[in-house]
């Protein structure tokens, strides 16, 4: 069971490769868009990155692949990873049920907030897939 | 010339008049004058069917194969016999004729027998995970390389001499390539020295590689040997013969992360080196990391059982240059083959196979060392194939034996200068206690004919 | 159990303890107890679960299991690139005469002469087809060809001491390329593709000026896998050999020129060939193939070992063929032994029936037929829906676009596929090359008859038509075949890659 309708929830700001941020103080949560996991299809494995090791915004940080499929999945911000979403090693489609909620991939710690600045908001990223 | 083709003139009319052109020379238009071949190719014309059967059976004529000459040759590839069964089965058009699986739905026949192929080789090696085959032995073992660098992000490949030449030269060249580092660990009487292999492995070592029973026939002590990998978290790759898992213990049961080896015994001919196929068992943990194509089972819409080509995303035609290998085309027919054989054989035929090779090769071992002149190269134990040095020129003695239409080993020499004048003897069914004491016969005499005397030495210690 | 569930059953799901197929000879010799011989240590305990079956059994199973397959001597096979032309049964006859299947690989030289020369023929029968002097038969497949192909190059560059890290491949080759690339330990960078389908000039020249001393080389096929010959191919070879780059021809495609165009005449310095392509080979369900390379004189020293010579005989004898095992520079070895000989005799008994002049027709009726398909195509519905995607003559092969047929009927390539099986026939390639969007690769090749190519036009021409009124039926499809769509997210999820046995 999949979101059938396009999501793109306000609160959060938005990478042009199909990724999303949501900012809390110095933590970031990370995923893919409803775009990115429709494009793909059916998740079925996503191969998560070490916590403690670094992300560098607009770099490949993890995959995520379908049957037919792999995507990169690009790092919206930097910084250091705390936490890595383990319920996905078993369930990896919640990646295309929830992609805003369960289907979160990784918790950074920023080392430049800053650069959320360069984010889109989520008007303009629906404008981007026209 | 003979032709497959049907278009007659009144076809190419038709056709070309749709396409809407005078001739077929405006479709290569595009091809730049300058490029195109401005003469016929200059090969013979061609010829009728019976003619090119002529042709063939006279170069086949004039090959001394194992009908003509009895073949106590290994090396990899052995003389078994292939049932009937397997020719009218693999020859089926529906097996021949049909390319790789990608439309699964009329594709299940293939795929049901990749899936029991997997099955069986899981089941010889005592490993979990197969795939559906690469092309033979030896780049199996440099495709386990680029595996284990890939899963430890290390470097260093330490490899037995005991494994086959042709796999040792195969991962040296592949290792140029992926940028690998291979250090050889040398053999003590016939074995994979303990200590040496000890010394060699270390913290960036990504593999080490067996083969049990080695190139000289000995059985190797893998779950030993394998100590050391395992306490410096390397990979255990053991190389290992598919026709004495029905006696020997497998790799799997001995500590080995990888199994693979070269498939010719199982229902594949000799010929004269390819086409076969290659073995290629792992470990759960390194089943995304597996080369080629593997078959899974799944259902279809209607809930019918059926089987698809499983985990593509780690082959090239999606991966493309993060696949794990790039093999497209492997050997398929041939895995069938070697399947079909292992249901002909079954399991308690497939055991009673192994230990009467293992029996036949205790007797031809015991009436050759009790030649004179005749020594056995080790001591270690052996099941299938075993290694003897003659006193004597070891390319005249072979000549001689070749004259008395025997084959009667592979000479040693050039692959291990060490074993100057040693020849590898292969056993297989089809080698009978007659044929054995013939073979034991004709060297004796070669070795009599033109053993080192007191005179001779001089001469055989110039080689 | 009806007919279809009992089909699936695995030869493993059929045994019965007891039963069994061979009998083995006696062992003729004292049959004194394994452990005596080997240590107890050392063998095995329980024999492997192998079936336990009757020939009879055996038969049937795998009888049964073949009639579950679509394969090419039953129908239209147009697999894009893949060229799944007619596999003479000739070449299966003369595979297996003794001398050539019973012939032991380490068999001294001077007695497998006959095999010997027929290798060194089909080394220069490549070399006259491929415009380049030097033959290696040893690669196994195309893949491991071009792996062979990065390694000379490596050799090559290293031999003059230069040290180049990227490889350059259009963005339409085939996904063996970049793995390929990998393996041999350079980097894959993208050459685009132009409106004409051809290589984005401005783009490789672009790539390559970024650092000409760090171009290893060039991968192409041509024609491409769009089915097109590249007329700018002589000024690409002269941008690669002036970077000081190597030139690799991925040979997929030959089947279009041959006796026409020569690919060492293009400029290639390195051509791989697909003896179960363009030669006959069959292709087994996956394999066995072949993937010898032909070389120009400056790769030649560094060709694989061993590599089959003639010798001239001093005492006048006549030649004698050899395996040269005596080269220096030579990168080594790629696998045991010599090469996929059985694929060898049958691809040279092919290029013996056919000759000069069969092989220069086969590449003419193959671009016929694949230009004539395309037209037939193109003047009814396909027209609109499946338009070809660059409008001009191809050669053996052709790519459609499904774009129009997704938009206007909500019809996937995969599911045009799907439907297709329900008619009779192998869908051609889909989705690939990636750079058409819902791709549709077909190859009729030169052994289809003209009515075979109006059938599946034909087929095409109904299945649209169906569309335009219920594009569900398309979309469930297929209906008639022995499984339908099959679940490969469960596949991929919980692999199930072999028979558990347990219990």
């Amino acid at each position: 069971m999949t979101l059938a309708e396009p999501t793109y929830p306000d609160d959060l700001r938005y990478h042009d490769q199909h990724d999303w941020a949501r900012i809390e103080g110095e933590v970031a949560t990370f995923g893919i868009t409803w775009y990115a996991q429709d494009s793909l299809g059916e998740v079925v494995f996503y191969d998560p990155p070490e916590a403690g090791s670094t992300v560098e915004k607009d770099a490949t940080y993890a995959e995520v692949e379908s049957v037919k499929a792999v995507s990169d999945v690009i790092a919206p911000l930097s910084g250091e990873i705390v936490e890595v979403n383990e319920a996905l090693a078993d369930a990896p489609e919640k990646i295309n049920e929830d992609p805003y909620g369960d289907g979160w991939l990784v918790k950074v710690r920023l080392t430049d907030p800053g650069e959320a600045e360069q984010l889109l908001g989520a008007a303009d990223y629906v404008a981007l897939l026209g | 010339m003979t032709r497959y083709t049907s278009a007659t003139p009144d076809d190419r009319a038709e056709m070309l008049a749709t396409i809407g052109v005078d001739s077929v020379d405006e479709l290569f238009e595009q091809v730049p004058d300058a490029l195109r071949l401005d003469r016929p190719l200059a090969l013979p014309e061609g010829m009728s069917e019976a003619d090119v059967y002529e042709r063939l059976t006279a170069l086949a004529a004039r090959n001394a194969d194992a009908e003509e000459q009895v073949c106590f040759v290994g090396a990899g590839m052995y003389d078994h016999y292939v049932p009937a069964i397997v020719d009218a089965i693999a020859q089926r058009s529906e097996f021949l004729t049909p390319y790789t699986p990608y439309q699964p739905e009329i594709s299940q026949g293939g795929l049901q027998v990749m899936f029991e192929f997997q099955t069986a080789m899981s089941e010889l090696t005592a490993l979990p995970v197969s795939n559906a085959g690469l092309y033979e032995g030896p780049s199996s073992v440099a495709s386990a390389g680029y595996l284990a660098m890939a899963a430890t992000g290390r470097r260093r490949l330490v490899v037995s001499r005991g494994l086959h030449p042709h796999s040792r030269e195969t991962l040296a060249t592949y290792a140029v390539g992926y940028g690998a580092e291979v250090v050889e660990v040398g053999l003590n009487d016939g074995a994979t020295d303990a200590d040496e292999l000890a010394q060699a492995v270390d913290g960036e070592t990504a593999a080490v590689f067996l083969q049990s029973p080695n190139f000289l026939g000995a059985i190797e002590r893998v779950e030993a040997l394998g100590a050391s990998a395992r306490e410096h978290g390397a990979l255990l790759v053991v190389a290992c013969d598919p026709m004495t898992l029905g006696v020997l213990k497998p790799p799997g049961e001995q500590g080995a992360d990888i199994a693979l080896g070269e498939g010719q015994p199982l229902g594949n001919r000799l010929d004269f080196g390819g086409p076969s196929f290659g073995f290629f068992c792992a470990s759960e943990e390194l089943i995304r990391r597996m080369p080629g194509r593997i078959a899974g089972e799944t259902d279809d819409v209607d809930g019918r059982r059926g089987f698809v080509l499983a985990l593509q995303t780690r082959e090239q035609h999606i991966r493309r240059e993060k696949a794990t290998h790039n093999i497209c085309t492997a050997q398929a027919l041939n895995a069938l083959a070697a399947m079909v054989h292992l249901a002909w054989l079954g399991r308690e035929g497939y055991r009673e196979l192994g230990e009467l090779l293992v029996r036949r090769t205790a007797y031809a071992r015991e009436r050759l060392a009790s030649v004179e002149g005749i020594e056995l190269l080790h001591g270690a134990p052996v099941a299938r194939e075993l290694a003897i040095r003659v006193a004597a020129p070891a390319d005249r003695v072979l000549e001689r034996c070749a004259e008395r239409g025997i084959a009667a080993g592979y000479p040693l020499g050039r692959d291990y200068p060490e074993h100057e004048d040693g020849l590898l003897v292969a056993i297989t069914e089809r080698r009978t206690k007659a044929q054995i004491d013939d073979l034991v016969e004709a060297i004796a005499e070669s070795v009599t004919l033109f053993g080192y005397t007191p005179n001779n030495a001089t001469e055989g210690a110039a080689r | 159990m009806n007919q279809q569930d009992e089909a699936v059953l695995t030869i493993y799901e059929r045994s019965k303890p007891g039963r069994r197929a061979a009998v083995l000879p006696d062992a003729e010799v004292p049959e004194a107890p394994l452990e005596e011989l080997i240590p107890a240590e050392l063998l095995r305990e329980e024999p492997p679960r192998l079936p336990e079956v009757s020939e009879p059994e055996i038969v049937r199973h795998y009888n049964r299991l073949s009639r579950r397959n679509f394969d090419l001597d039953t129908g239209f096979y147009p697999l894009g690139s893949c060229t799944m032309k007619h596999n003479p049964r000739l070449n299966e006859r003369v595979a297996a005469l003794p001398g050539h299947a019973r012939l032991h690989p380490a068999q001294d030289p001077k007695r497998a002469q006959g095999a010997l020369e027929l290798m060194w023929l089909l080394q220069e029968s490549l070399a006259e087809i491929c415009g380049l002097p030097h033959v290696s038969l040893q690669p196994s497949a195309g893949s491991h060809g071009e792996l062979a192909g990065l390694l000379l190059t490596r050799a090559f560059h290293a031999d003059r001491g230069e040290e180049r890290t990227k490889v350059l491949a259009p963005d339409t080759s085939h996904g063996t390329n970049p793995a390929s690339v990998t393996m041999a330990g350079y980097k894959a960078v993208k050459v685009a593709t132009n409106e004409r389908g051809g290589v984005e000039m401005d783009d490789l020249r672009a790539k390559i000026d970024e650092d000409p001393g760090d171009v290893a080389c060039l991968m192409l096929t041509n024609p491409n896998t769009l089915g097109l010959f590249d007329e700018n191919i002589a000024e690409i070879a002269a941008l690669i050999h002036e970077a000081g780059g190597t030139l690799y021809y991925d040979g997929a495609n030959l089947n279009a020129v041959m006796g026409h165009s020569r690919p060492g005449d293009m400029g290639f310095d390195i051509v791989h060939v697909n003896l179960h392509k363009s030669f006959s080979q069959p292709h087994g369900g996956g394999g066995p193939g072949a993937g010898p390379i032909a070389v120009s004189e400056r790769i030649e020293p560094f060709l694989p070992r061993p590599q089959v010579v003639r010798r001239e005989d001093g005492n006048g004898s006549g030649p004698f063929f050899d395996l040269d095992l005596e080269r220096p520079k030579s990168i080594g070895r790629l696998r045991g032994f010599q090469g996929n000989f059985g694929v060898f005799v049958r691809s040279y008994a092919y290029i013996l029936s056919l000759g000069a002049d069969g092989l220069a027709e086969a590449s003419e009726t193959a671009v016929l037929n694949a230009n004539y398909l395309k037209a037939c195509l193109a003047a009814g519905r396909a027209g609109e829906r499946l338009p070809v995607a660059f409008d001009r003559h191809c050669m053996h092969e052709f790519v459609l676009s499904g774009k129009p047929m997704k938009k206007e009927l909500g019809l996937a390539t995969l599911d045009l596929a799907k439907r297709l099986l329900d008619f009779g026939f192998h869908p051609p390639t889909v989705y690939f090359p990636l750079l058409v969007e819902e791709a549709l690769m077909i190859e009729p090749t030169e052994t289809e008859t003209k009515e075979s190519l109006d059938a599946f036009a034909e087929a095409i021409e109904r299945i649209l038509a169906e569309a335009e009124e219920d594009p569900e039926v398309a979309k469930q499809a297929p209906y008639t075949t022995p499984v339908r769509r099959l679940d490969e997210v469960k596949a991929t999820r919980k692999p199930v890659v072999r028979q558990p046995l347990d219990g």
